[in-house]
């Protein structure tokens, strides 16, 4: 792999194995399916093709992100708020 | 102005898991049970960075009262962007009977001893639900208070505070110094993430005791006991409309 960019890849790979771990299926559902795709495209050599999927990585921490976050609005408007 | 804000974060059983009632019935199981930080004190901090963001106050204190736990939960704070965390320490039979009273006691102190602007905080943690502590700190500092609030704007040495209340929101002007308490629809909080971690490493907390603030935390309540609610019955089902009808009349529902 291009060096720059396996650092990057580890990166994302070390910032999505962290947020995984609230995955409401279970954290190990989680990284083993990370480390799945992760080395399903480990013979990758275009730097193209690399960011792409970096950036895709970094698409999957911001669905995360919003996942986790209505989530716990959804719980929070249910149990304090009644429906008006 | 100091341009300080104070922001109070409570390290709670985490909001998904299934709660479970101790045998004894003296309270809830709270060993090995994942513990994060209380929903409404996400959003408060929230709001402290992104007031710091706008460049309208200058530094976050986050401030947690508790074991060494407490601390995980100060990191997070760091980690979404307060500058500075404040632990107080308070362990066994203390922090168990630790309650608004005790808390805004200590906030208060606080309050006066770094010359806070603001102090923000949820407007009640999901596992007493006691809805006080903001109240009681302002209270105690005489200061002017914006719970609930779903909008906060400062303007200039004022407050500006929309308040979530039944029937729709209420606009109130307050001065500051204030206490302010955060609901649902004030923000949306930001996740702290490995990176914002890791460089909020280096951010310093500092150690105190209530007995340093000259609070005592002596319980003025005491829990007699602890139950869980009544498990739903099950639903009867019946064959016709006069069947519905004669069960509803026979609950005393019509």
């Amino acid at each position: 792999m291009a060096n720059p960019l396996r650092s990057e890849v580890v990166r994302l790979y070390k910032n999505l194995l962290f947020l995984g771990r609230e995955y409401p299926k279970g954290g190990d559902y989680f990284r083993d399916r990370l480390r799945a795709a992760f080395a399903k495209n480990k013979s990758v050599q275009d730097p193209e093709k690399i960011k792409e999927m970096i950036a895709r990585g970094e698409y999957v921490i911001r669905e995360l992100e919003a996942l986790y976050y209505l989530r716990k609005y959804r719980a929070m408007k249910q149990r304090y708020y009644k429906d008006t | 102005m100091s341009g300080r804000v104070l922001v109070g974060v409570k390290r709670v059983i985490d909001y998904a898991v299934k709660i479970r009632v101790k045998p004894d019935k003296s309270g809830v199981v709270t060993d090995g049970v994942k513990h994060s930080m209380n929903p409404f004190c996400e959003i408060a901090v929230e709001e402290a960075v992104k007031l710091k963001e706008k460049k309208l106050i200058k530094e976050v204190v986050a401030v947690s009262c508790g074991p060494q736990q407490a601390q995980e939960t100060i990191r997070t704070a760091l980690a979404m962007g307060a500058d500075r965390g404040i632990h107080v320490e308070v362990t066994g039979k203390d922090y168990e009977s630790l309650g608004p009273l005790q808390v805004s006691k200590i906030f208060a102190a606080l309050a006066k001893k770094e010359e806070a602007q603001l102090v923000i905080l949820g407007k009640q943690a999901i596992d007493d639900d006691c809805n006080q502590t903001g109240q009681m700190t302002a209270a105690l500092l005489d200061w002017p208070q914006g719970t609930f609030a779903s909008e906060v704007t400062l303007e200039g040495d004022k407050i500006k505070v929309v308040r979530e209340i039944d029937g729709g929101l209420e606009t109130i002007q307050i001065k500051t110094p204030a206490v302010v308490t955060a609901d649902l629809r004030l923000n949306t909080p930001r996740y702290a993430t490995l990176p914002n971690i890791m460089k909020a490493k280096k951010k310093k907390i500092a150690n105190v005791k209530p007995a340093d603030l000259g609070v005592d935390v002596a319980p003025r309540l005491e829990v007699l006991k602890v139950e869980e609610p009544p498990q739903r019955e099950a639903g009867v089902k019946v064959e016709t409309v006069e069947d519905l009808v004669g069960k509803l009349k026979e609950t005393g529902r019509i």
